[in-house]
């Protein structure tokens, strides 16, 4: 007789399975969804590149992954079957909340039966399409799927989502949210828990025709710039109001004596 | 938006046989059946059926592009054993009024406009030089009626009733023409 608690007790441990790995986040704005990846290098032996966490799932989808790389990728090759069988059935391109929702009912018949153990790996699934605009669905290891404006998982996705709340997403174009997200992903990387990290950005919307792709070179290393230069100076603005508490007392103000430069 | 260039359907039936080759398989979408009406009716059968839940699943109206593609792959996949085309068109939120036809072996095909069946080779010439885009609704209905018309005076096999419909956003239209009714050309 298989205790229904235990079941359940799998579901809660897959999820902290997601809690462990480093963050992803997607943001919907007015013309397109963006995807960012928190890729932490444990070693520097790894080819620059390799173990990516940003799927293409049809042309025009998306999907970002944290969790079990490896649960991740099986689900990955489920969702592209299910586009394409869905293409090859009715002819167009998936649409985004049908997609999610199958991949969902997927992970979530694998929290039935005992014999399998469920995913341990939740993902954030993006698209553009002409008509319907931009879509932005989040899966999680229990089988349910929500549409967002905003989403981040992995372990920073408390301090990711509390990023995500002060942007006007709806109003910014995909160029202006690719520097917000890098930025976000800067901000949220802990440099003392975890050292090195590559960071993925992709994404897709009239920016790319419909098309889901990695960040070109160019908009990526201008994108990161601009994630240095701000958390170099959100740190820095940390220290001065920390000083200014301090020494208010004595009513002096401390100017800083160093410069930011790029 | 209604569209200006309303989709009309024609369809004549053998008098003696009340044989009904206007097919509905979704709110705002139809089916003209060719061939063998049996393969055919058992076909659309099956297809309304999909479309139908298809339309349940999505929680929205299907695409006509889907209908016909659900059409496409029963006929493709099956091409051994059946002999039916159809030409499907309807109105979708997405892309209007739109017309398709999927032939014989499973080519599905997007045109503005298309005539099939057996009368149909006697008025190519017809169709071919009094359809233009951007019709009335009036226009389209004439155009129909009268290409109808010709087919039905020329083929043997054809005559009867002229069923016409008519699709839009906000409905559907049923029109039917009896044989005395129709237009008349020189030679009647």
């Amino acid at each position: 007789m298989i205790s229904l608690g235990q079941l359940v007790f799998q579901v809660e441990y897959a999820m902290k399975a997601v809690e462990n790995s480093s963050t992803a986040i997607g943001i919907r704005c007015k013309d397109g969804v963006v995807f960012g990846v928190e890729k932490l290098i444990l070693s520097k032996l790894y080819e620059q590149g390799s173990n990516k966490r940003i799927f293409n799932v049809d042309r025009h989808v998306g999907m970002a992954v944290a969790g079990l790389l490896a649960d991740a990728r099986s689900l990955s090759e489920v969702a592209r079957e299910e586009a394409s069988n869905f293409r090859s059935n009715y002819g167009h391109n998936i649409p985004l909340k049908y997609l999610s929702e199958r991949v969902a009912m997927y992970v979530h018949a694998y929290t039935l039966y005992s014999a399998v153990r469920p995913f341990g790996c939740s993902f954030i699934l993006g698209s553009y399409d002409q008509d319907d605009g931009p879509q932005l669905y989040m899966v999680d290891p229990s089988g349910i799927s929500f549409g967002y404006w905003g989403c981040a998982i992995g372990k920073a996705k408390q301090a990711a989502k509390t990023e995500i709340e002060k942007l006007q997403m709806k109003d910014m174009t995909c160029r202006e949210l690719v520097k917000e997200v890098a930025k976000i992903i800067y901000i949220v990387h802990d440099e003392v828990k975890d050292k090195a990290f590559e960071l993925e950005l992709s994404w897709v919307g009239e920016v790319t025709n419909g098309k889901h792709e990695l960040v070109p070179k160019d908009i990526r290393v201008e994108a990161e710039k601009y994630a240095k230069v701000c958390t170099t100076t959100t740190s820095l603005l940390h220290g001065i109001s920390v000083t200014w508490v301090q020494n208010n007392s004595t009513f002096k103000v401390f100017f800083p004596h160093f410069m930011v430069t790029n | 938006m209604v569209g200006v260039e309303d989709l009309v359907h024609f369809r004549y039936y053998v008098s003696s046989k009340t044989i009904n080759k206007l097919i509905q398989v979704h709110d705002r979408i139809f089916c003209c059946i060719a061939g063998s009406l049996a393969d055919a009716q058992a076909v659309t059968k099956a297809a309304k059926f999909q479309i139908s839940f298809h339309s349940i699943q999505m929680e929205s109206p299907p695409l006509v592009k889907a209908a016909a593609s659900v059409l496409k792959e029963l006929c493709y996949n099956n091409k051994e054993e059946l002999q039916a085309g159809f030409i499907t068109a309807g109105w979708d939120r997405k892309k209007g009024p739109q017309v398709y036809t999927v032939a014989l072996g499973g080519m599905l095909l997007s045109q503005p406009f298309t005539i099939g069946g057996s009368g149909s080779t006697y008025i190519y010439g017809y169709a071919d030089a009094k359809y233009k885009p951007d019709m009335s609704k009036e226009e389209c209905l004439q155009f129909a009626t009268n290409a109808l018309a010709l087919a039905m005076g020329r083929d043997n096999v054809s005559g009867g009733v002229a069923h016409l419909v008519v699709i839009t956003e906000e409905g559907v239209e049923h029109i039917v023409i009896p044989g005395d009714k129709l237009p008349k050309f020189h030679d009647e």
